[in-house]
């Protein structure tokens, strides 16, 4: 078994068996919704080290694809979810010059992005195609427990794609590029390529993501499938748990994405206020996540 | 062209604005030769290296290597055809182990894990190999850059002031290790300030004044050049 391939089939037999003993499927079906997020985030934020905060963007892509090829094609949802993914690609692919830009620059480039593509997503005049600001209604496909089932799936495929990483020579290319993109080139990589596979998958996660999602809801408006909220819990899950390792997003995601659940739903106000909090401490003590603690005391974190 | 350069240069120019870093320079190096770069700071050395190893596009001019046009290719591309580098200021993967930069390196050429021991061996960082590479102090990290170059088998290495902020004995090292190298028949170009090094290591220099080549033959003979002089010391 690679390094954290045992960690990531017990996070996903967790979710696959708690829902037989613990009944708020939607707290469970949520938390692995950001958990696969978060590896997206991981997935192009760890190893390649762009933060792109318009990352909502391919989520919201992948539910309108998804609920497109659903509604106009007349597809299976399945098959419709590849549709929501090679949909979140594509966009991916069309902003793939956005890498060309660094740091501040690429975050909100990114973010602009994400909001032309709502913009065109829930404009009126396109409703014959897309429902406009209406929304969409999926509820002839409607199944909470096989769109469950699905979101697990997804989650394992998330997990999967960053234990490769951690354990393959493409992983360890993304991270000599996002250190010193022109000795990686010296070392014979093909930075603009492998950089290029890292956003698209990326953005194939979160096109997952939100397919899966608006399968599971069934009846969703545009604002809140390309809310910024979904790219900074994504953001704030993997920094806090510590970017470019398997284990760090997922604590993440379970401890903050709890702690919202937890207090966040009934009292707001006191999440926001832990929330704010715990994004400082962690700027100034803590940049690189609750795992570089563990590193700190020298354990192998996978 | 002599025939057996693996470095032809000709007439390459790189401007910066106004500014001309490069005013149509022309060189070659032969395998297995130490050619030294000299010439005062601005004079265009470091932007030479940048533009033969793809950094820099060049704005007219040609790079031949092994008879090869090679100016419109990507860094990646020179670095499989055995074109490699070090910085003067040296950029490892600040995060990865010394072993892993070297992996990095490895994996895209066709060198394998003797390699990798070989250059540790080579460049006295065996015993720092799992540390990661910020932890080095700046002569490690130099002599990581070069590794790093050397791991993916090049026939060409452009090197850039590696013998600055050195101790005497590790200059030494250094100039016995770029000798070996040579030695091996890789080609090498190298960008100096300190003379006596490039003495102990370059059997022909060429000197440059803004962006342009004014002598080209043995240092001793250098040194005694009026324009050459002029140059170093001002008019």
């Amino acid at each position: 078994m690679p390094r954290g391939g045992w960690y990531s089939v017990g996070v996903v037999l967790m979710f696959a068996v708690l829902p037989f003993v613990y009944g708020n499927h939607a707290l469970l079906f949520n938390m692995m919704m950001y958990l696969v997020l978060a590896q997206g985030i991981n997935v192009l934020f760890g190893f390649t080290g762009y933060l792109p905060f318009g990352y909502v963007g391919f989520f919201g892509t992948g539910a309108y694809g998804t609920s497109l090829a659903i509604l106009l094609l007349h597809l299976p949802p399945l098959p419709a979810l590849l549709v929501g993914a090679a949909a979140a690609m594509l966009v991916g692919l069309v902003l793939a010059p956005l890498l060309k830009l660094s740091g501040a620059y690429f975050a909100i480039a990114s973010l602009a992005a994400s909001e032309v593509v709502y913009y065109i997503v829930s404009n009126p005049h396109l409703t014959p195609l897309t429902q406009g600001p209406y929304g969409i209604s999926l509820v002839q496909t409607y199944n909470a427990a096989q769109s469950y089932a699905v979101m697990v799936a997804v989650l394992a495929l998330a997990l999967g794609a960053v234990v490769y990483l951690r354990n393959s020579n493409l992983g360890l290319a993304l991270q000599a590029i996002r250190e010193e993109p022109i000795s990686a080139g010296f070392a014979g990589i093909n930075v603009v390529r492998e950089r290029t596979r890292a956003w698209l998958l990326s953005a194939a996660l979160a096109g997952l993501a939100g397919g899966v999602y608006a399968w599971h809801v069934s009846v969703f408006y545009p604002k809140p499938v390309f809310d910024l909220s979904i790219s900074v819990f994504a953001i704030v899950f993997t920094l806090f748990g510590g970017a470019a390792t398997l284990l760090g997003p997922v604590v993440g995601t379970l401890l903050l994405y709890g702690l919202y659940n937890w207090i966040g739903i009934s009292q707001p106000e006191y999440f926001q206020l832990v929330f704010g909090i715990v994004i400082v401490v962690l700027v100034l003590f803590l940049p690189n996540g609750l795992m570089s603690l563990l590193r700190r005391i020298r354990v192998d974190v996978p | 062209m002599s025939p057996n350069a693996l470095l032809s240069v000709s007439g390459l120019s790189k401007r910066f604005g106004a500014y001309r870093a490069l005013d149509g320079l022309s060189l070659e190096v032969a395998a297995g030769e130490i050619l030294g770069l000299v010439g005062p700071n601005g004079s265009g050395k470091t932007t030479a290296i940048n533009v033969i190893s793809g950094v820099y596009a060049a704005d007219a001019g040609t790079i031949r290597f092994d008879g090869r046009p090679v100016g419109g290719l990507p860094i990646h591309r020179r670095a499989r055809l055995g074109i490699n580098r070090t910085f003067q200021v040296p950029k490892p993967f600040r995060s990865l182990t010394v072993t892993e930069n070297l992996e990095v390196a490895s994996a895209h050429s066709r060198s394998g894990d003797n390699q990798i021991r070989e250059c540790l061996e080579l460049l006295a960082l065996d015993s720092v190999a799992g540390r990661e590479a910020a932890s080095l102090t700046s002569a490690q990290q130099k002599r990581l850059d070069l590794a790093r170059a050397l791991v993916a088998r090049p026939r060409l290495l452009l090197v850039d002031e590696i013998g600055a902020g050195l101790n005497p004995a590790e200059l030494q090292l250094m100039a016995q290790t770029l000798l070996a190298i040579a030695g091996s028949g890789v080609a090498l170009l190298v960008v100096e300030h300190l003379l006596g090094f490039l003495r102990a290591v370059a059997s022909r220099v060429v000197v440059m004044d803004a962006g342009r080549e004014i002598f080209e033959g043995p240092l001793d003979l250098a040194a005694r050049d009026p324009q050459v002089i002029d140059v170093f010391l001002g008019r």
